[in-house]
Formats: structure tokens, sequence, C-alpha cells
């Protein structure tokens, strides 16, 4: 992965969420993984529809909640979208096989990250969203 | 085929289920076998079959030969096998693949894939054995919300999907928030019976002028930042007037869609299929608005909107029929469109 500055952002709105989205895709090399952390409704899919905006994906993304994942290959790189909330471990994970897509020829991005944390790379980038103080912000913090 | 009758083999294993089932003329279920249903800890020891290819891969010759069994059929009179390729996961898709192109192989029977999509709406052929098409259909489950015209057995156009979070998603995400629990879709069904379903003005995303597609997720947000704001204000959270208000504004737009597309495409039948096509409010609704247009609506009973294999079979004999070329060179297809 390019060097990516681990800092605390706000996000204030759509625009902001998509800017960094951008920032995440443009640094991402094959192998890659993107861990993300949050709440309910604080932007997990949203920010990676614009992950994948930037790697030039151009299907539809939409929730892998019920697959567990989805892949898309129009882009610049595969993108391998998990959402493991209906995973109880990690070693569920690799029940479905994801050892490939984590050390394979695409960018994983995972939301509900921490539920699998043990099984991620060291090198994982990491990104905490969380509720704002006034509704419609979100503040993430880039680990 | 047996006593002049045609019969399909469909597998399914395309997610949680391991399922087969037996198939006669593409409309008459002989046997329908879903893992879930088993006695699991007799068969399995307490090992629920779930996502895991593993765990597939654990039952699925047990499935297909009960499916056999109970249909008091031989492999050798199965005319046709279906088997699901797509969409799903991967390793899940494979194993139902692998043990069709087995089966197919070893016995000499023509197998085609089958969408998995198409096997939703096809599970009302064996509802409804009058119904055929043109008609326009809805899928709504834990991870579809869609709206399908038919024109004819083999062909469904997406005429539009969710953006974001499935409806069932959506149900299952409120569910757990107001502490109701999974499966939210049935729960929140429930609850809303006892709730006012306008005390809280939850917004309709209807998206462009005109459009099909849905959006859950700001939705889902709002009804996050209300409860934040009721909980913060030390008022008590009303959970049936929350279920009642977040199920209305979900239902409403999936049956205003839903009719509009069909009067878009001149069709005169909504056909449902999918878990949440269960939900008691979104079928009131979507036959009173449908109804004032002259539109009917019709749906599977529950057993057959959640995967299962006899679905998969009907979609595969109509794909037979309607020409489509049996093949052993089949391969799992995970992000599969219509």
């Amino acid at each position: 992965m390019k060097t990516i500055q681990h800092r605390t952002l706000k996000l204030n709105d759509e625009a902001d969420t998509r800017a960094l989205g951008l920032e995440i895709a443009e640094a991402l090399e094959p192998g890659d993984v993107v861990a993300l952390v949050g709440d309910l409704g604080t932007g997990k899919t949203a920010l990676t529809k614009y992950i994948a905006e930037g790697l030039g994906v151009t299907e539809e993304i939409n929730s892998p909640t019920f697959t567990i994942v989805k892949e898309y290959r129009s882009g610049r790189l595969p993108l391998y979208h998990f959402d493991v909330y209906r995973l109880g471990s990690s070693e569920e994970l690799f029940d479905i096989g994801a050892e490939e897509m984590l050390d394979g020829d695409g960018a994983c991005v995972i939301e509900w990250a921490d539920i699998v944390a043990d099984a991620l790379p060291d090198d994982t980038l990491a990104v905490r969203l969380e509720y704002g103080e006034k509704e419609g912000e979100r503040t993430a913090e880039i680990l | 085929m047996k006593d002049g009758r045609f019969l399909t083999l469909g597998i399914e294993t395309s997610c949680d289920e391991t399922a087969a089932s037996v198939v006669a003329g593409g409309r008459f279920v002989m046997s329908n076998v879903i893992s879930s249903q088993i006695d699991i800890h007799t068969a399995y020891g307490g090992v629920v079959p779930e996502i895991a290819s593993r765990k597939h891969l654990e039952c699925v010759n047990d499935v297909i030969g009960r499916a056999l069994e109970e249909a008091d059929v031989t492999p050798k009179e199965i005319d046709l096998i279906g088997v699901t390729y797509g969409p799903g996961l991967v390793g899940a898709l494979l194993i139902g693949v692998a043990a069709a192109k087995a089966m197919a192989y070893a016995c000499d029977i023509p197998l085609v894939g089958v969408n998995h999509m198409h096997g939703h709406i096809a599970a009302n052929y064996l509802e409804h054995h009058e119904l055929e098409p043109p008609f326009m259909a809805l899928i709504v489950s834990g991870g579809h919300t869609e709206i399908v015209n038919v024109p004819a057995y083999n062909r469904c156009e997406k005429l539009g999907g969710t953006r974001d979070d499935a409806a069932g998603e959506a149900f299952d995400k409120i569910a757990r928030v107001i502490g109701l629990g999974y499966p939210g879709g049935p729960k929140i069904d429930r609850a809303a019976k006892e709730g006012d379903p306008q005390s809280i003005a939850f917004k309709r995303v209807y998206l462009e002028q005109g459009s099909l597609d849905f959006s859950f997720s700001g939705l889902k947000t709002q009804a996050l930042n209300y409860l934040n704001q009721e909980r913060q204000a030390g008022r008590e959270i009303k959970v049936n007037d929350v279920a009642a208000s977040f199920q209305e504004a979900v239902v409403e737009v999936i049956a205003d869609k839903a009719v509009m597309a069909a009067e878009r495409y001149g069709q005169k039948q909504i056909v449902m299929a999918g878990g949440v096509a269960s939900n008691t409010r979104l079928r009131a609704l979507i036959e009173a608005k449908a109804g004032e247009k002259g539109i009917t609506v019709l749906k599977p009973s529950p057993v057959l909107c959640t995967d299962n294999g006899a679905m998969i079979a009907s979609a595969a004999y109509y794909a037979y029929r309607s020409g489509e070329k049996p093949t052993l060179e089949l391969d799992a297809v995970p992000g599969l469109e219509f």
C-alpha cells in the first residue's frame, strides 16, 4: 500500500466521505486490506462505495451482509467487499475461502472487521468510523 | 421419466442452505429437502450447515439422496439436473456445481445451470400451477430487493434494485437496535401489528422521478438518529411504534414501485418472491395498491420463499424446455447478474 497519513478527520458530509474513499483507493495495491470498524449507520458501506469509485469499479456496490462477500472486477484492481457481521469468528472467514482473497490479486475492504481482527495481516489499514456531534457528521480515525 | 412424468432434480448451495428437490413437469414438488430443516442433531451431531462450504460438502450427498428417496425415484429416472451456479458464495456454489456435474456425468443426465434469482421467481410456478409469463416479479429478501420484468419463461429483465441495503437487511438491522433480535423481518412484522405506523415520520425514499431502484440506508440512519435523540432526551422508546413506522416507510415504497413497474410494462400480475414476501403488511399494501389498478398479486408459501431446491428444478425445467443447451462445463459465477 502507498503511504496514507494516519490521522483523525471530521467528515462533515457525503463529499468528505467521498474524498476519503478516493484517497484510500489511490493508495491500494494488490493484497491490501482495509478494515472498517464502526457502529451501524456510521457509513462503512458508503465509504466502500467511494473506494470502489476510486478504483474505477462500474458495478453497483450494495451491502454484502447476506452473502458475506461480493467481488467486483471492473476496476483497476479486483475489489473484494466483505461484511463479516454474520460471522462468529475469524475461523469462519477461512471456511468461506477468504484467505485467497486476503492474500490475492486485489484489494479487500472489510466491514465489521473487529470481529475477524486476528485473521487480518499486520499491515492492514484500519479506519474507525464514529458518529460526530451533529446529525450527518462522522469522524474517521485512520490507524 | 417415471409414470410418464419428466423429472428434474434441483440442487441449491448458494448461501446458507444445502437443498435438493425432485420436481415433476416443472410444477409438482415430489420432494423438497432443506438441510436446516432436517433433524440436524441426529444427522450431523449438532453442527448447523450454513455458509461454510465445508458444511455444504458434509451434507450435499445426503441431502440429494434424501430428495430422491422421498420422491421415491432412482437417479436413472431423473431426466434433468439443475443447479444454482450464481450469485452466491463461490465456495458454497462450487459444492453444488461439483455434485451436480458428477451425478450428471455418472448417470448421463443433461445438466443446466440456474441463476439463483430466476429460481426465486420460478418458486411461484410450483405454487400457482396456472401462472405463466408475462408478469412483473418483485424479489424481496435478506440479500435482495429487485423488480424484474418476466416477458417469457426464460427471460428476466432487471428493472431496478437496491443501491445499498436490501429490505430484509434493513429490517434485521433495525430489529437489532430496538432489541427485537434475529431474524428481524418476522419480528418487526409482529411488533408492527401492535404499533402505530404514523407515529414517527420516517422518510419515504423514492430516488429520482420514475426510478425503480431502492435505497434504505438513509432511512436506517434516520431511525438510528431518532433512537439516539429519544434516549438522550430520556424518553422511553416505543418499540412497537418504531417497528410499525419503520416497516411502513419500507413497504410503502416497495409496493408503490412494484405497482408502478407493472403499470409501465402493462403487466396484469405481480409475482412476489423471497423471504420478505411473507411480510404481512407488504402483502396487504401491495394487494390494495395493485387492486386499484386491476393488477393481481401472487406469492409462494413461506417454505418456497426461502432458498430451496424445488425452485431451482422448476427454473431448470423451463430453461431446458426453452432451448438452453445442457453443459458439463458449468462453473460457479459468484457475481452472476440477472
